[in-house]
């Protein structure tokens, strides 16, 4: 039965597809993970299957992390600077995302555009002389340095993000509140915000990866280990001299990225439709 | 019923707050205030450095015109770094794109373990570039390295010549492509779906009734449609790969001898490292008009879409 | 209870002229419709009396006061979206009891007038709802609700029927008239179905590109048609328009008969070419041309079911007359003019 076999071959051939790329994206967080888990006696071992334990699993590296290094003072480092950027980046974007949203004319579109073209700013080009910048304002080695600079790429974004959003709530809710007797800010207030909690949730949630994700102005404004988000203190404190502790830096890779990743696919959709609801009217 | 509605006191001030005219500049101020304090402002002083001979252990200011380009321009290194960038780029924009679009394609079918699938597809956009990096560091060891394991395993490669992925030159390119697109290839993913899906039902029907194959619905239909969502994704990518400078730092300090440089990554070790800001600068300054030229894309794209 | 006044109302979007001088009258306890084809105009007008749009020129007037300056909330207007506008989040309680909650009014005070409102539109049951549990004519009545409830001047309506099934809009016509009959309050009501405008107005005005062709009771404005506009708009099919010496004579379908059934002098009599026929239950509706004679559009004559006449089929050529008195005469520029 050739068309039985066509089929098989194309299923296979399809499901072969799909194993093969899904390994390409995520073997090395199934690398990170088995890494974390493996004694230092196996994990430097030439001769051992490196796919799998060649010796019991163990947390020693985890309990080093927690205890032996600053990786909890990084993680709340990270945390209050996302805290922080994210409420800068709500007080900032939201008015501006209503009232792009509904504002009419070329010249909003222009601006719209115009803020969201900043994202593409990279942060290569503003290093260096915002890094003297930070100086000037004493501000350099601490982690507030971040929080002053982060919302330069939060705020474009998510500008966009909220003038998407509220593009979705019809005119005339407003326009009956406001003959209902509120004032403009008053119907944004009472009406369009409560309708636009899912956005906001995802905006947040977006902000916040942000901040965790990016690293070269960690890497240029700070460099005491105390004051590290948990990106930076990873990749630089982690390594002694010229030795990887490739067991603690791992383990700390993972933890720090499992949050991340569970928050993109949660809100994937949302945010995607975020995107291109701006772009697709 | 003879009372009347209004009982809001008619004070001409309180109708300040009514007047869109008013509140939307004023919404709009601190957005505006930000991005010019934070990103015009040190925009203007990078070029006020390059023009400059500030490095910080002589912070004083001398003006010495396009002398600094010169240097800049004419160093051998510089020179291999803004070939690493271009090659670096457009390697991994093709990778990435390609391997994006078959990916979308793959997992718009609905079959068993899709959601699984699609998470799992993210994870390298979604996880914060510095942990994703150190992870292929470590896969890409000296000694440890699993890929070199997996060759020897399976008879590709001698053991005791196997390649350093990091410490040959040639190699260690590879490498950071492939890193690079490995990074932005589930962006590609999300995008093509996005795209694909927002193709109205109708326009795809049409063509199957009039005819149309798998092949040339997509290529004929499909694309053309979804193009601007493509374009801009790819003008995005383009310009997030040319200025990055985590994977380079992270996996090779731009080594062996420079031969994995790019453009941020010179500038860091050249401003940062060394203290040279004004060269620095010049190097940062280089990205300017690649990103004029996407940002000038990317617009008549946006305009040709009507947003 | 007051009038409203739009005086000399001339709005702009850049080159396009939405509203092009209009100045309208509604009486305190009048239902005054305003009518004109998608885009006319009559939605902005709408829209600037109530304070959502800036005139370009010209005033408002509420009560004799100019409120120009006043945001929609301080000029005592209530409005009803064309969908409605209802508050998603809110249940249907919350949704009216909204404008007074604004004002600050006490607790009580709200619970009273929202109760009394909800019954007078026979929604009480509905209270805990949310709009998304309701049917589009629930919802509207939650919405004229919310309009009662500030108990205000003037009552603004921008085409409230449009979203209703059509068997739903006939008794949601007459809900709504006799809703404004009891309440008595000046009330504004926008739309575009000439059948609604003339069944529920006590005047109406009518509209087109921006300016005031007419107004006048459904009466005046069917009987009388100012112009060749209004005489099309109104009236299905609309009145039949013959060229003559430069202008135009015109007579209304239902008034174009077989010859045989009117007596009489003053009758002017018309060889009609019949072409087709629509057999539609109540009536007939004939369609063809006359001898001799050019039409703006193919002539109808609208015969009632019960008169059925030997001869009169498609293909056939029949004596039809109109009685003078019903004839209509319009200049060159298509303005009525008497004969």
């Amino acid at each position: 039965m050739p068309r039985l076999a066509t089929r098989l071959l194309g299923e296979g051939s399809f499901y072969a597809a799909v194993i093969a790329l899904v390994t390409f994206a995520a073997f090395p967080f199934y690398w990170m993970l088995i890494t974390t888990f493996k004694t230092d006696g196996d994990l430097y071992n030439l001769k051992s299957n490196p796919y799998w334990f060649n010796a019991a699993p163990t947390l020693e590296h985890i309990r080093y992390l927690f205890h032996d290094t600053l990786f909890v003072q990084w993680v709340s480092n990270t945390a209050l600077i996302g805290l922080c950027v994210v409420a800068i980046t709500l007080i900032v974007a939201l008015p501006a995302g209503y009232s792009l949203a509904r504002m009419s004319g070329r010249g909003a579109e222009s601006l719209g555009i115009g803020i969201f073209l900043t994202y593409l700013v990279p942060p290569t080009l503003l290093f260096l002389p915002l890094s003297r910048v930070i100086s000037q304002l004493g501000l350099q080695d601490s982690l507030w340095s971040l929080v002053l600079v982060y919302p330069t790429f939060t705020i474009p974004f998510c500008t966009w993000l909220f003038m998407g959003f509220f593009k979705s709530v019809p005119r005339e809710i407003e326009e009956a509140a406001i003959v209902d007797g509120c004032t403009v800010i008053g119907a944004f207030w009472k009406t369009v915000l409560p309708l636009s909690v899912p956005g906001i949730l995802t905006v947040v949630i977006f902000a916040f990866t942000l901040t965790m994700q990016e690293f070269v102005y960690a890497l240029t404004f700070i460099s005491s280990s105390d004051e590290k988000p948990v990106t930076l203190g990873v990749a630089t404190d982690l390594v002694r001299g010229d030795i990887f502790y490739w067991g603690e830096l791992m383990a700390a890779a993972l933890i720090a990225s499992v949050p991340v990743a569970i928050a993109y696919n949660l809100f994937l959709d949302r945010f995607i439709s975020g995107i291109t609801g701006g772009a697709v009217k | 019923m003879t009372a009347v509605a209004v009982s809001v006191p008619r004070r001409r001030s309180w109708f300040l707050l009514d007047r869109p005219k008013l509140v939307g500049p004023l919404f709009i101020a601190p957005a505006i205030f930000y991005v010019l304090a934070l990103v015009a402002l040190p925009f203007l002083l990078a070029i006020y450095y390059s023009v400059s001979a500030y490095t910080i252990f002589d912070p004083n200011y001398r003006f010495v015109g396009f002398g600094n380009f010169l240097d800049v321009m004419k160093s051998d290194i510089f020179r291999r770094t803004l070939v690493n960038t271009f090659v670096f780029t457009i390697g991994a924009q093709i990778i990435g794109l390609l391997l994006g679009k078959f990916a979308a394609m793959l997992l718009l079918r609905e079959f068993p373990g899709r959601g699984l699938a699609r998470a799992l597809v993210v994870l390298p956009w979604a996880v914060p570039v510095s942990l994703a990096t150190l992870a292929w560091q470590w896969m890409f060891d000296s000694l440890y390295s699993v890929i070199n394991w997996t060759l020897a395993a399976a008879g590709l490669i001698n053991p005791a010549s196997a390649p350093q992925w990091l410490g040959q030159q040639d190699l260690a390119m590879l490498a950071v492509t492939v890193v690079h697109a490995w990074r932005l290839f589930p962006f590609g993913v999300v995008i093509f779906i996005a795209g694909f899906t927002s193709v109205p039902r109708d326009i795809l029907d049409a063509a199957t009734v009039d005819g149309a194959g798998f092949w040339r619905r997509n290529y004929q239909i499909i694309l053309p449609i979804i193009m601007p969502i493509v374009l801009i994704a790819v003008i995005f990518g383009t310009v997030f790969t040319f200025t990055d400078l985590s994977v380079v730092y992270l996996l090779t300090k731009g080594g062996p001898m420079n031969g994995t440089q790019v453009l941020g990554s010179l500038a860091f070790q050249v401003g940062i490292m060394s203290g040279d800001v004004a060269h620095g600068a010049v190097i940062c300054l280089f990205l300017f008009p690649f990103l004029l030229i996407a940002v000038v894309a990317l617009l008549r794209v946006l305009r040709r879409r009507e947003i | 209870m007051a009038s409203v006044t739009a005086s000399d109302i001339r709005k702009q979007f850049g080159a396009v002229t939405a509203v092009d001088g209009i100045t309208l009258t509604a009486h305190d306890g009048e239902f005054l419709v305003l009518l004109g084809p998608s885009g006319c105009g009559k939605t902005t007008l709408l829209r600037i009396i109530a304070g959502l749009e800036t005139p370009t020129s010209g005033q408002v007037l509420i009560d004799g006061q100019v409120v120009n300056d006043m945001p929609p909330r301080a000029r005592g207007i209530a409005m009803v979206f064309q969908t409605y506008g209802l508050y998603p989040h809110l249940t249907v309680y919350n949704n009216i009891a909204f404008p007074l909650r604004t004002q600050g009014t006490s607790r009580q005070e709200i619970k009273r007038k929202v109760e009394w409102a909800a019954r007078l539109l026979g929604i009480d049951h509905l209270c805990n709802r949310r709009p998304r549990q309701l049917s589009g004519g629930e919802r509207q009545r939650v919405a004229l609700a919310r309009a009662l409830v500030r108990e205000p001047s003037v009552f603004l309506l921008d085409e409230p029927l449009s979203n209703l099934d059509a068997k739903l809009r006939a008794s949601a016509r007459s809900d709504l008239k006799q809703f404004q009959q009891t309440v008595r309050t000046a009330t504004i009501y926008v739309t575009h179905d000439q059948v609604e405008a003339m069944g529920m107005g006590d005047r109406i005005a009518v509209i087109n590109n921006g300016k005031l062709r007419q107004v006048g009771t459904p009466a005046e404005i069917y009987e009388h048609p100012a112009d060749e506009f209004v005489a099309s708009f109104l009236g299905t099919p609309p009145m039949n328009l013959i060229e003559r010496d430069g202008g135009s004579l015109g007579f209304r379908p239902e008034a174009f008969l077989p010859r045989e059934l009117l007596n009489g002098s003053a009758i002017v009599e018309m060889p009609f070419r019949i072409d087709r026929m629509e057999y539609l239950g109540s009536e007939r509706i004939l369609y063809g041309g006359l001898e001799g004679r050019v039409a703006k559009r193919e002539v109808t004559a609208k015969l009632p079911a019960h008169v059925t006449l030997e001869g009169i089929h498609a293909g056939a050529w029949h004596e039809f007359a109109v009685r003078e008195s019903e004839l209509r005469y319009f200049d060159q520029e298509g303005r009525q003019v008497r004969q």
